[in-house]
């Protein structure tokens, strides 16, 4: 078994017909963690546990007796979950060294099927960003930024550059998830997504990023940015790995009273071969400002691959869209202002050793503790908050998210199935390029795409598509229904299939993984 | 000088009788160890998240019904932030949108003058009934300059019932919390035991002149039982009225009851107004109740909870007990006002009255002169009567029958005090109290007392 393999496809039936251990898969994984480690993308490397519970899947593997699809694989955790006894520290100077006495119920239920947890990847701290940039363990890379196929690519500036200045960013926030997966280093990733967190950095480290409809996945353990947009993401290589996951997730949860309460039933995806039936929404606002020529065109070329199979694709509008940036800032930085009223220092977590009297700690340990893009959405918060403001602002945005969420509305009772749009404006940005601008203003930027499927809780993929002109991954989205996600991944499926996304090549996979690129498929989408 | 009208409201705070916390399963008990009855949701630990209690929701419907309210079939749950060290989310949840309960009204009586005889009925208005939670407690260690944390009554479920200004002094208001405290005790919603923090009262007071609109109001906290209400409340109307009458003007300010002063003071803490920054809780959707009306036909009924059903099944409240007990044993109201004001008394009252042929009407002045008298000065509750209920009955039987009177039948009273467990025929043997039936016996020692006194 490759690492690169398809979790369902390839690598559970190794496991289960003794091709490769448990054991031998995560040893594997760790040391690719380890020759990768430039990559920044793990914030703890959880070792010991990690091949205690391969020791343990293998014992079961040998009595015939998994647990589940995912017992043995390597998975990686977003640090913003919950995990008892591993270090949560949402990259932040609040939380280095919280050892969490629980698990979030997403990573219990992940353990109690066998997988095995290699690490806490990185992120922007307590999740506010676009570019897993700002965390206090430094920025996540983008491991395409040394694929084979980004170096052929970019033209060196002068003599002496070298890789180090030339690399990209993941995206964000779930950049380190999004980069572990990319990189091989684990099969799946959890990441969470809130504006957009795991489908951006899904599309700009060429995977597979799922954001589920609000209330299918239970939030509880994930440490909230906005209660009322958060979903934990999903990032895997391939559409089916995807659905695997999702299975193995959804379904209500006693412990989070936003979790619906009807049954989930775990599906297989079909292979759709016929699209004539499907009605594909297209939504002319998301022909956004900023948007590149390169990813208009791949768009376009998208909707014309579902034209030409029989599908009907459709011009929508969904209006209110150019609103969502600040109905989104609004409801967002109200919320993290909220949230982080808890970060004190008394119970858990950093204390300022300033004495003098509690309120001077509390304030004390808040400077120190959070970065100032925290500090500056808690200030904000705080102001749309105040009684004299209450109405101006959080009430009225929660009825612009009211209007947004009726677009779509709308548009799925005309007869609409799913929406096709981009994922980002445009492929990853050279690091330098990137920090040019500060973290509102990039989050504002990035985030139009993503945001307003958050805002009225509905599922969304972003699906590799193809690599830019600088060589890097451009991934396009789907918009489905309220838990509709069988058919959202079904399309999403038979569309990965027709794309062919290329494989990434990495000098450091390359070597320490030979048989990696038996599979590879060097066509892409044109 | 013109009439001063004294406007009261009060602002209770009871806290729910349940097994666990209002939005997290560590259990609910006074005077545990430190720290002992935290759960990782109270400790506020980041990614915890509240799940509602039914028994709260029950115990607040029960309340609300019995306080003539409207039930809200929908309410809503707040964020109310502030920081202290004894909120650990830096913010507490509460219902300020939309409570549980609106609307209602409580009965209460007073005696007029101090004189049981006459009582007159006095309502005051329910504004509303929110669910909340409670706060940990801290306490300042001024010696060591540090503050200590207890997360035990975290979390714990509240019942905020907010009583319009419709009382007019410190009388009125211990009697609606007297009221009120009854209510919650019959309900079992809770156990209102203010020495426990249980029931948690703080005072709304101002004063103006008839016709002008009303004063500035003062905040009256830190008042721990219900004598001490009363007199927090007068203590503030005439410390408000002496300050206007010297041309003085009434801070909108927050004071604290000093009960060993009998007055009451600024509160140091509270600085200027301050901003809760509300917000709707994210995490709870809206508290959705039923009536048989409304209740969808294949909902789970462990899933809900059905305003009709609770209310067909609550307890006789104190105003029906009473109105029972004085149609049934022919007492008079002030009578059963006494008995349900105490404690287990009715409770004795009827089991007296169950094993003697003596009248209720009669029953009723041993129980409250004697009885209540004694017990009160030795600072007894009936339950730790040395005198049960039979012997009190064997006593009374035999004054009924006449054998002997009841200057007599005091004296037994007073033996059986000492709890030495003789019967109230062995004393009246021993003390030789049998009233004497025989004519003869009678007119000899009446004649031998004459005998003695020759000269007189």
């Amino acid at each position: 078994a490759a690492l690169n393999d398809g979790l369902r496809s390839q690598v559970s039936a190794a496991l289960k017909e003794g091709r490769v251990a448990p054991t031998e898969l995560c040893q594997r994984c760790l040391a690719l963690i380890k020759s990768t480690k430039f990559l920044n993308a793990y914030i703890t490397v959880a070792e010991e546990t990690a091949l205690k519970q391969a020791e343990e899947s293998e014992e079961r593997y040998k009595r015939g007796q998994p647990l589940s699809i995912l017992d043995g694989i390597p998975i990686a955790v977003k640090d913003n979950f919950n995990t008892a006894g591993i270090e949560t520290t949402c990259a932040s100077n609040m939380l280095k060294g919280y050892i969490s006495p629980y698990n979030a119920t997403v990573v219990q239920k992940l353990l109690d099927q066998g997988a095995v947890l290699l690490g806490k990847t990185n992120l922007d701290e307590f999740a506010m960003g676009s570019g897993s940039t700002d965390g206090v363990f430094g920025p996540v890379r983008n491991p395409w930024s040394y694929s084979k196929q980004y170096k052929e690519k970019s033209v060196p500036k002068s003599h002496s550059e070298d890789e180090e200045s030339n690399w990209v960013i993941t995206g964000g926030s779930s950049g380190g998830s999004a980069a572990a997966v990319s990189s091989f280093t684990c099969f799946a990733a959890l990441g969470s997504d809130t504006g957009g967190s795991t489908r951006n950095p899904a599309a700009h480290c060429g995977v597979v990023g799922l954001k589920p409809t609000y209330g299918l996945i239970s939030r509880h353990g994930l440490i909230p940015l906005v209660n009322s947009m958060d979903v934990p993401g999903i990032l895997t290589r391939c559409v089916d790995d995807a659905a695997v996951l999702l299975g193995s997730l959804a379904g209500h949860d006693p412990k989070d009273s936003t979790t619906i309460q009807d049954d989930f039933k775990p599906f297989e995806l079909p292979n759709l071969t016929d699209v004539s039936k499907l009605s594909i929404g297209i939504p002319k606002e998301y022909h956004a400002p900023g948007l590149s020529s390169e990813i208009l065109a791949l768009w376009s070329k998208a909707a014309d691959l579902f034209k030409n199979a029989g599908a009907k694709v459709v011009e929508v509008s969904l209006p209110h869209t150019p609103y969502s940036i600040v109905c989104y800032h609004v409801l967002c930085t109200a919320e993290v202002a909220s949230n982080m009223a808890r970060f004190d220092g008394l119970e858990y977590g950093h204390r300022s050793d300033v004495k003098d009297s509690t309120e001077s700690m509390y304030a004390a340990t808040r400077r120190e503790g959070f970065n100032d893009v925290v500090r500056g959405r808690i200030l904000s918060g705080n102001y749309f908050l105040l009684k004299q403001n209450y109405e101006k602002y959080f009430v009225k945005a929660q009825k612009v998210r009211r209007l947004i969420a009726n677009d779509f509305v709308k548009v799925f009772r005309s007869g609409v199935d799913i929406l096709l749009t981009p994922t980002t404006l445009s492929d990853a940005a050279p690091y330098t390029e990137f920090i040019q601008e500060d973290n509102r203003t990039r989050s504002a930027q990035d985030d139009i795409l993503t945001q307003a499927a958050n805002m009225a809780g509905l599922p969304a993929i972003s699906v590799p598509t193809a690599l830019s002109e600088r060589g890097l991954p451009v991934g396009l989205q789907f918009i489905g229904r309220s838990f509709q996600e069988k058919q959202l991944l079904t399309v999403a499926k038979w569309f990965e299939k027709q794309v062919q996304f290329p494989v990434i090549q990495l000098e450091e996979v390359k070597r320490h993984d030979s048989d990696v690129f038996q599979h590879q498929k060097s066509a892409s989408f044109s | 000088l013109a009439p001063w009208v004294p406007v009261v409201g009060l602002e209770i705070h009871a806290q729910i009788s349940s097994n666990s916390k209002l939005f997290s399963g560590s259990q609910v008990q006074f005077a545990a160890p430190p720290n002992s009855l935290v759960s990782f949701f109270d400790a506020s630990l980041p990614g915890t998240l509240p799940v509602l209690n039914r028994r709260c929701v029950e115990a607040a419907v029960m309340t609300g019904l019995a306080l003539n309210c409207s039930i809200n079939k929908k309410s809503l749950f707040d964020r109310k932030h502030y920081f202290y060290a004894d909120l650990p989310a830096g913010y507490q949840i509460t219902q300020q949108r939309v409570p549980i309960a609106v609307n209602g009204s409580l009965s209460y009586s007073l005696c007029i003058d101090n004189k049981m005889s006459q009582m007159v009925t006095k309502t005051v208005r329910i504004k509303q009934i929110q669910l909340e939670q409670d706060s940990g407690k801290s306490l300042h260690d001024d010696t060591r300059s540090q503050t200590l944390v207890d997360l035990n009554r975290a979390g714990v479920g509240l019942m905020e019932v907010v009583m319009e200004p419709d009382m007019c002094c410190g009388e009125e208001a211990a009697a609606a919390v007297r009221e009120l405290q009854l209510i919650l005790q019959t309900l079992g919603s809770s156990q209102a035991v203010m020495a426990e923090g249980q029931l948690r009262v703080d005072a709304n007071v101002s004063v103006h002149h008839p016709g002008e609109p009303y004063g500035v109001r003062t905040e009256v906290k830190n008042i721990n039982s219900i004598r001490f209400l009363a007199k927090a409340i007068d203590y503030e109307i005439q410390r408000q009225i002496e300050e206007l009458e010297n041309g003085g003007t009434i801070l909108n300010e927050t004071r604290a009851f000093d009960s060993k002063l009998g007055c009451t003071v600024p509160m140091r803490d509270k600085e200027g107004k301050q901003d809760y920054r509300f917000m709707p809780e994210p995490n709870l959707p809206p508290l959705i109740l039923y009536d048989a009306k409304s209740l969808p036909a294949n909902m789970n009924h462990q899933q809900v909870i059905n305003i009709d059903w609770i209310h067909e099944r609550l307890p006789d409240l104190p105003s029906v007990k009473r109105k029972k007990l004085v149609e049934q044993y022919g007492i008079l109201p002030e009578h059963s006002f006494t008995l349900l004001n105490e404690d287990g008394l009715g409770e004795f009252f009827e089991s007296v009255v169950k094993q003697t042929q003596m009248k209720p009407k009669k029953v009723i002045g041993w129980i409250l002169k004697d009885l209540l008298s004694y017990l009160k000065q030795h600072s007894l509750t009936v339950k730790e009567s040395p005198v049960s209920s039979f012997l009190l009955a064997d006593l009374l039987n035999l004054l009924e029958k006449k054998e002997i009177s009841s200057t007599a039948a005091k004296q037994v009273l007073a033996e059986l005090w000492k709890g030495e467990g003789k019967t109230p025929l062995e004393i009246v043997k021993e003390q030789k109290l049998e009233l004497l039936q025989d004519q003869k016996e009678l007119e000899q020692i009446c004649q031998a007392v004459i005998d003695g006194h020759e000269n007189e």
